[in-house]
């Protein structure tokens, strides 16, 4: 009868052996959903939920005068909120955009071509999966100022745009993809960049979305750039103001922080709900030999 | 390699193999590049450079580069205004016989914090994606997505609602909870005190970990054959244990090898969690300090830049070893 068993990797239907599989995901589950629960209620806390004692995970009155005050903050400073959030918005747009043409057009050319110095190159991309950013923050700052990139708008998206994870995944991705079909292309007369536009992209459209969703995440919630790289305030990001009020945390601001962490985290999770099936395709072909 | 002279044997269009002839030049000149080209010929070359280049640059520009800078700056002193003075292993030397907090409380620190981040994020992430796998698919889905929205929260937007939940005043959640159950009499400063912060350091950190990693390994786990299972059982498995031990696990090795790189990197990347958690940099008497707050701290608060760079050399390093470590486990041999 053990022969079975091992069929019950990834089942169609339940089945009560399966229970005890759920007895540890389920409470488990919600104790990873605790703080985000929390996030979000507190964000539509009014005043006085925000002060009782002993506090609540639940909402009562939900307001969103969190939001409203969170705004208002910044109307006092020189620069108005919509301002950190345009050029967020402005930065993230960009930054997925440029990643992706970037990484898509690198893999193709190291999956299918052969050149000196190839598995070399992808070999230190592989490395760089590792690579960790703010241990180096001194020598790229001092790279941007070589540059003359302080306090220019651009110098927000151009030390994130070289992902080496995405450069690694859609490669994994192209090589599945057979030569016969990029031979056909060529044979019906396509030069390479007719070949990568439309036949290599519509077929890694998974990997693709995956690295949009993940230099996504890094574009939207960094704050390097704010932090180090410009001193003119009307450039930074909303990223970086929330942490210039994060720090003086008391029951009064805890909601309009709160406010502040959903309106970071809410876009994250809707673009991965929507493309999760894609990043799923993608992370079968994600391994490292 | 016998698609090599495909554009040989194989007639092109007019156009193309006039654009050809007129590269002849070129195409023999690269000829040895050619040669070696799997599809295309010399245009292809040129078009391949054009498409390959700009990813280059900036990975040259803002990840190699900098970790060349940092150590020729590590045998320097710099400090930011004039131009970088050598002096040799001064640095090095300093970092590991004169800088007590580093010895003291920043390597212990560092190690401890790494040590029980990486490898209990990573095991946690495949049991958690092996699990997920036995159930089907809409439960699936939804537990997954519940498990890696931590993940999404890294970084700034986070920092915020731990703050509010380790609050050191009685309106702090968890105090109020703990108070409340009579647990303790009076509030605790979580996030000041020696006493605790490593170990919130350690549970947010873990908590937020299941990202790409985990997703790569439950994938991993959901595509190896079900034929593969069935033909083990009838070779004589006889429970999930070795169901793991002999299928499961060696049949995902790819998959285990990229979620440790990702184990590595959140661990590392997540160097500032005591800085942002506590509210200030050193964290109280060095309790929460890590390696990156230790670079931070020379770097942009005294502009020691040259000794903060051997720091970063330091810290590279590890995460070499550590990456040379992993790969020898978990590579698969060809």
């Amino acid at each position: 009868m053990a022969s079975f068993q091992g069929k019950k990797i990834n089942p169609k239907k339940f089945h009560p052996s399966q229970i005890k599989f759920y007895i540890f995901l389920i409470p488990f589950a919600i104790f990873m959903a605790i703080p985000i629960v929390y996030m979000f209620t507190t964000a539509f806390k009014p005043q006085e939920e925000l002060f009782k004692f002993p506090p609540s995970i639940l909402v009562y009155n939900p307001t969103m005068d969190n939001f409203k005050s969170l705004f208002d903050l910044f109307e006092t400073s020189s620069v108005p909120a919509s301002r950190y959030l345009f050029n967020s918005i402005l930065v993230t747009l960009l930054t997925v955009v440029i990643s992706v043409i970037l990484s898509v057009s690198a893999g193709y050319v190291l999956s299918k071509k052969h050149f000196k110095g190839q598995k070399l190159l992808f070999e230190i991309n592989t490395l760089a999966l590792m690579f960790v950013p703010i241990a180096v923050t001194i020598p790229r700052f001092i790279i941007i100022v070589n540059l003359g990139l302080i306090d220019k708008f651009i110098s927000n998206i151009l030390p994130i745009i070289a992902m080496p994870i995405g450069l690694f995944l859609v490669k994994q991705f192209i090589d599945q993809i057979p030569d016969a079909v990029i031979e056909a292309a060529r044979i019906d007369g396509a030069g390479e960049f007719t070949i990568l536009f439309r036949v290599i992209i519509p077929m890694v459209k998974p990997a693709l979305a995956t690295i949009a969703i993940l230099s996504f995440q890094s574009a939207w919630g960094a704050t390097e750039a704010s932090v180090y790289f410009l001193n003119d305030e009307s450039l930074k990001t909303f990223a970086y103001y929330i942490t210039t009020f994060a720090s003086g945390t008391n029951a009064a601001t805890q909601g309009v922080s709160a406010a502040s962490a959903l309106i970071m985290f809410v876009p994250n999770l809707i673009i991965f709900i929507i493309m999760q099936s894609n990043v799923m395709d993608t992370m079968a072909y994600s391994g490292i030999k | 390699m016998e698609t090599t002279n495909v554009n040989e044997t194989i007639p092109q269009s007019k156009k193309d193999a006039e654009k050809r002839s007129k590269l002849d030049f070129l195409k023999r000149f690269k000829r040895n590049n050619e040669n070696n080209n799997h599809i295309g010929g010399a245009k292809s070359a040129i078009s391949s450079t054009i498409l390959i280049l700009p990813y280059i640059l900036s990975f040259f520009t803002f990840i190699v580069l900098p970790v060349i800078l940092a150590i020729i700056l590590s045998f320097t002193n710099f400090n930011a205004m004039n131009f970088p003075e050598f002096v040799g292993l001064t640095n090095y030397i300093n970092l590991f016989t004169n800088d007590d907090v580093f010895m003291q409380k920043i390597i212990p620190n560092t190690i401890k914090f790494s040590l029980i981040c990486g490898p209990v994020g990573y095991f946690l992430s495949f049991f958690l994606a092996w699990l997920l796998a036995q159930i089907p698919k809409v439960p699936r889905t939804i537990l997954a997505l519940i498990i890696y929205s931590p993940s999404l929260t890294a970084g700034v937007a986070m920092q915020v609602v731990w703050i509010a939940i380790f609050s050191g005043d009685a309106n702090g959640y968890l105090n109020a909870i703990l108070l409340d159950m009579g647990i303790i009499n009076e509030a605790i400063q979580w996030l000041q005190s020696e006493e605790y912060l490593m170990t919130i350091m350690i549970i947010v950190t873990i908590w937020s970990s299941m990202g790409v990693g985990f997703l790569a390994m439950l994938s991993g786990i959901l595509n190896i054959d079900s034929e593969l299972y069935e033909a083990a059982y009838v070779d004589g498995l006889k429970n999930r244990f070795q169901e793991v031990a002999y299928v499961t696990l060696p049949s995902m090795k790819p998959q285990l090898l990229f979620g440790a790189v990702m184990a590595v990197v959140n661990t590392f990347q997540a160097g500032s969690i005591g800085v942002q958690l506590s509210g200030s940099n050193p964290t109280p008497n060095y309790a929460g300090s890590l390696i990156i707050n230790h670079i931070e701290d020379y770097g942009y608060i005294r502009y020691e830049m040259g000794y903060a760079s051997a720091i970063s050399v330091v810290l590279l390093i590890f995460i070499y070893v550590v990456s040379i470590i992993i790969r020898k486990i978990l590579q698969t041999k060809e």
